[in-house]
């Protein structure tokens, strides 16, 4: 197993501090939007679309406007010449269709729930009551619900004449392909082909989106729920043509994203304009089911898989083809999500050949967009699965044809078929001691016993061994990957007159504890106390220039940004403290806080005392400024690349389907640990999220494109109630792509369990010839899965 | 939270809640809060004054009425769960409110208000059944009693009146019973897919009597009186419960919906019939 080195003066990074923020939240003094109050501001409400498809025929909203407490009624119409198109920042290829996006709807509507109308009025209940009052006719056109149905000859079209090739609900091809796959299936002892169905998901963050906007001359304050205030300040000037530096935007305290405030949305946009146009600060918060409709959705995708064996287990190639459903429109990433997942299909394993190619489809349903884990968690359920069922097929322990594929410890850095250069891990080290905590031997001997007496309750054991490329991202891959920004961070370090710090980041934390984080990493840097650093977020005034939080990056990117930033500090600090001792800068040492001189008994300057003497500016050396402070912006060279083990056991009652998760490990590799604390949090929430998509959650839409599953009684959110209690361990193989040696946790768990657990399922079925499972797996689904596998197996028998 | 505009009237007295429901033209009356809240919510209501009944202590707590428990509608759920006298006389109440949906929701959800809702779905309207309860009801030509078998009528429809407040439900002292409320959810928090409320009474080895009530196995809760026949008298055994179980879905007409198809409902129903009477018999 390998460690952690030893980090000069490490105490705070690697302690499970308790969380600076929690007090504060836990209590209730907390900032969210909705809490937003601002003199004289007006409430809006948005009129919905109720059908999936339709043109939009008339719009009358002047009865709405002599509703009591209503100040002004508005269709997309009345906004159409300065509302643009909601932006798409990363058109995977030259021909994508890209059809426009009207904030509000103007002449059709594509989804049920798009915005079509609003309603501004005193306080948010008269804005409901009032949308009752405005009379707008529709002509229904035929939904498109279906992909491959989509995909048909003559299907209705989505957007008329803005498919790729026109005509078409195609939105683009994505191909890529390495190494010779035609003679790696060709000469394969066992080619094994499944379908797998990534259902749609429901993000379903705790805070609802909530958007606030004042008009502040002829400038703007627009606080929102968001994950990103930097990108949605460009893109709102981008979009609404209102200048950049006009326009502050402010994240207060988020409760939560999981990507789904990673987006430029319909309400941001209309906020902004509403305020302009009204001289009124408004405020708009959605509705839980107004937020289950509307706030993108993730995952949704058909993939078909095959894979390519000799018949001693080693693989020898793998194919990818995917539908991946768009929705209606293209969102802020919609297009970008399945090809990220291209790049890690291949997973932890050596093959010689690889081919993918993703189709985007428009349906009239919400967009997707990234949710946690975004393409990863795709194509990690997908490799993770098919490589179980390799095992199966050729007779072999699903570990055991594992470990005759994965990339072994000494092979780092190790380049994989999908061009991802690993540049650390350690697999059989997680895989061990996974295998340890989880009992695996003996949980395989009482599911023999299990399955030799008949028993009613079968066992069953999933295997997850996954990694996933973290700390987005290298600006020079998204550039080649066509993404419209680039993948830095950047961080300040200002040191105050009385040796406290104020750190500003372009992270921007809505739940994961940065201010924690940051705080241990700066307390170590620069030797003062944790309760002596404060960070600063959020706030494109405070925090000017930031990428944000998104995609497992925030400590690998903006963290490093800080250490960096924290090293332009000590080295400015050590030629004022050489100054101040009369030594030469060469001959100082600097541990815990306070500068030496190397080999004297002289008394010791600390930081603090640089500080005061850097704002004093009374005696500085030849060409020094007054000021201590740093920034520095980080951009990785690679991606990073945490990985880990993770089993799972289920008991399946054969006579009603139920699963109960009996037992779950998970072993993860993410690199050097800055808060303990913080990290399990992160895989027990990713773990559950994970464990959601494989047990209980699915966004339902009937065929005329309703959304049947738009409430949490519907849609099935599990709560700690429902799970069992997670061991958690880590092994820790340093990234070796920034000098935190952090790889990124926040997606982790949920990449990792999902396979794990619909593996166990199918594990504990096979004696009835079960192979595969539709997730969510239901007690219904499995109680089915069972009842067609015996009825299959008696229709087989009668006919021998 | 934003509903449609209402009225709130708080009564101090039954009489006065019965008179404000009588003069109003859509009145709602709240007991918890718990189930009308949602209707609200989604504008699924839209009543013209809700009747908040929460200031009428009268209707709270458990009495001792000789054959009978007397528990007050306005009785929460935890109140019910942790009352000794109902789990010494009454323990299938005290079970099947245990699954009530959350601490949070038994904290302010009563009895009354669930009963009087009549969700199919919900866990005590089948209990009541099964027990033969019997409701006390406050209307404008005075009390009466409703017997559980007379209660539900629909899917959130019961024999109480516009003008009708229930008061209290009695459930008979069953000395000698075992119990058990077998629920079946997708989610710790989540309405029964299918639940089974049994009582069983035996004689030594023998079935003498039981009881079965079903949840969300058609537009009311459902008593299993088949089952409750093919057990009388029969060897308290497993199999012999199982066998007996077999008609548990006779009479009923089970919903098709996001959470179970019909016939998977049916299934459930003689799975979880014969393991709640296993358990209820105690073995």
């Amino acid at each position: 197993m390998t460690t952690a080195p030893e980090a000069p003066g490490t105490d705070q990074v690697g302690s499970p501090r308790l969380r600076k923020e929690d007090a504060r939240l836990i209590t209730g003094q907390t900032n969210w939007t909705d809490n937003i109050q601002q003199t004289g501001m007006l409430h809006v409400a948005f009129l919905r679309s109720p059908h999936a498809h339709a043109r939009i025929t008339s719009v009358d909203t002047s009865a709405a406007r002599q509703q009591p407490g209503v100040v002004a009624a508005f269709s997309g119409a009345d906004f159409a010449g300065e509302q643009g198109s909601l932006p798409c920042a990363w058109p995977v290829t030259e021909d994508m269709a890209l059809p426009e996006h009207p904030p509000m709807a103007v002449d059709e509507v594509r989804y049920v729930g798009e915005a079509v109308a609003c309603v501004v009025a005193r306080d948010s209940y008269a804005a409901a009551d009032a949308l009752e009052a405005i009379d707008i006719e529709y002509e229904p056109l035929p939904a498109v619900v279906d992909m491959e149905a989509a995909l048909a000859e003559g299907s209705p079209l989505v957007h008329e004449g803005s498919g790729q090739g026109q005509g078409s609900n195609k939105a683009f091809v994505w191909p890529f392909t390495a190494g010779d796959v035609d003679s790696a299936f060709e000469g394969a002892d066992v080619v094994l082909t499944r379908r797998y169905h990534q259902q749609r998901l429901i993000p379903a963050a705790m805070e609802p989106r909530s958007v606030v906007c004042r008009p502040d001359g002829d400038a703007f304050t627009l606080w929102s729920a968001t994950q990103i205030p930097h990108i949605l300040r460009l893109m709102l000037a981008m979009t609404t043509g209102i200048p950049e530096h006009k326009i502050r935007v402010i994240a207060p305290d988020v409760g939560g994203g999981f990507g789904s405030k990673l987006q430029v949305t319909a309400e941001e946009v209309l906020a902004l304009l509403l305020a302009r146009r009204l001289r009124k600060p408004v405020k708009w918060t959605e509705t839980r089911t107004e937020g289950f409709q509307t706030t993108h959705h993730g995952r949704d995708q058909i993939q078909d898989v095959s894979i390519a064996a000799d018949a001693d287990g080693r693989i020898r190639g793998l194919k990818v083809d995917l539908l991946a459903d768009m929705g209606a429109y293209m969102m802020l990433v919609t297009p970008g999500v399945p090809v990220l997942g291209a790049f890690m299909f291949p997973g932890i394993y050596k093959m010689d050949a690889y081919s993918f190619s993703c189709t985007g489809v428009f349906t009239t349903k919400m967009p997707t967009d990234a949710y946690r884990g975004a393409g990863r968690p795709e194509a990690t359920y997908a490799i993770e699965r098919i490589v179980t069922e390799l095992a199966d097929e050729i007779g072999m322990d699903p570990v055991e044809l594992r470990r005759r594929n994965w990339i072994t410890h000494e092979e780092f850095p190790h380049t994989g078929v999908a061009g991802l250069t690993y540049d650390s891990g350690n697999y059989e080290a997680a895989t061990d001691r996974a295998m340890e905590l989880f009992g695996y031997d003996d949980l395989r001997a009482e599911q023999r016993r299990r399955r030799e007496s008949g028993d009613p309750v079968q066992l069953g054991i999933g295997v997850s061994t996954y990694t996933e490329m973290c700390g987005l991202a290298p600006s020079r891959v998204l550039g080649q990957l066509s993404y419209g920004a680039g993948g830095w961070e950047n961080a300040s370090v200002r040191m105050l007159p009385t040796g406290k710090v104020e750190v500003v980041t372009g992270s921007s934390a809505h739940g994961q504890g940065h201010v924690t984080a940051w705080s241990q990493i700066v307390a170590d840097k620069l030797g003062v106390p944790f309760e002596d650093v404060e960070v600063l977020h959020g706030d494109t005034r405070v925090s000017p220039k930031g990428m944000d939080t998104y995609g497992s990056r925030s400590l690998v990117v903006g963290g490093t940004a800080v250490v960096e930033a924290c090293d332009r500090v000590l080295e400015k600090a050590r030629k004022l403290a050489a100054h101040m001792m009369e030594a030469d800068e060469d001959d100082l040492e600097f541990t815990d806080g306070r500068f030496t001189v190397r080999g004297t008994q002289s008394p010791a300057t600390s930081v603090q005392e640089v500080a005061l003497a850097a704002f004093a500016a009374h005696d500085l050396p030849e060409g020094a400024e007054a000021s201590l402070d740093a920034d520095a912006t980080f951009d990785p060279e690679n991606f990073s690349f945490p990985h880990g083990t993770h089993l799972c056991a289920v008991e399946v009652d054969t006579e009603t389907g139920e699963v109960r998760l009996r037992a779950y490990t998970a072993v993860d590799d993410v690199g050097t640990v800055v808060n303990p604390l913080i990290v399990d949090g992160q895989v027990h929430g990713g773990l559950a999220q994970g464990i959601a998509q494989a047990l209980y959650e699915e966004a339902v839409h009937d065929a005329d494109g309703n959304l049947v599953t738009s409430t949490l009684a519907d849609y099935l959110v599990p709560t700690a109630a429902d799970l069992p209690d997670f061991t958690t361990d880590r092994t820790v193989t340093p990234s070796t792509t920034n000098p935190l040696g952090a790889k990124g946790v926040g997606e982790a768990g949920t990449i990792a369990s999902t396979p794990a657990v619909v593996g166990a399922i199918v594990d504990a079925l096979r004696p009835f010839g079960v192979q595969d499972l539709r997730m969510p797996c239901t007690p219904q689904r499995v109680w089915r899965a069972i009842a067609d596998a015996r009825e299959a197996a008696r229709s087989e028998g009668g006919q021998r | 939270m934003i509903p449609a505009q209402f009225d709130y009237v708080r009564p101090g007295d039954v009489a006065e809640a019965v008179r404000v429901l009588a003069d109003s033209d859509e009145p709602k009356v709240m007991a918890g809060g718990q189930s009308l809240t949602p209707l609200l919510r989604f504008r699924l209501a839209y009543p013209d004054v809700v009747v908040d009944l929460s200031g009428l202590t009268e209707l709270r707590g458990v009495t001792d009425d000789g054959e009978w428990l007397r528990i007050g509608a306005m009785t929460t759920h935890d109140e019910v769960m942790n009352n000794p006298m109902v789990a010494a006389h009454c323990a299938l109440l005290s079970l099947a409110t245990r699954t009530v949906a959350d601490p949070a929701v038994r904290h302010r959800g009563t009895i009354g208000g669930s009963l009087a809702h009549a969700d199919p779905a919900g866990d005590l309207p089948a209990v009541a059944l099964a027990l033969d309860a019997e409701f006390l009801v406050s209307g404008e030509d005075g009390e009466r009693t409703v017997p559980a078998s007379e209660f539900f009528l629909d899917y959130l429809t019961t024999a109480l009146d516009v003008g009708d407040v229930l008061t209290a439900v009695r459930f008979p002292k069953m000395g000698g019973w075992g119990f058990h409320y077998e629920k079946f959810s997708q989610a710790a928090q989540a309405w029964a897919v299918v639940g089974v409320a049994a009582a069983v009474r035996r004689d030594d080895g023998t079935v003498t009597e039981a009881r079965v009530g079903l949840t969300n196995m058609g537009s009311t809760p459902v008593r299993a009186s088949e089952v409750e026949a093919a057990c009388r008298g029969v060897p308290a055994r497993l199999e012999t419960l199982r066998e007996a179980a077999q008609s548990a879905d006779a009479g009923t007409d089970p919903p098709n919906d996001l959470s179970a198809q019909a016939d998977y409902r049916r299934h459930l129903a003689r799975v979880l019939t014969g393991r709640a009477l296993a358990k209820a018999a105690g073995i």
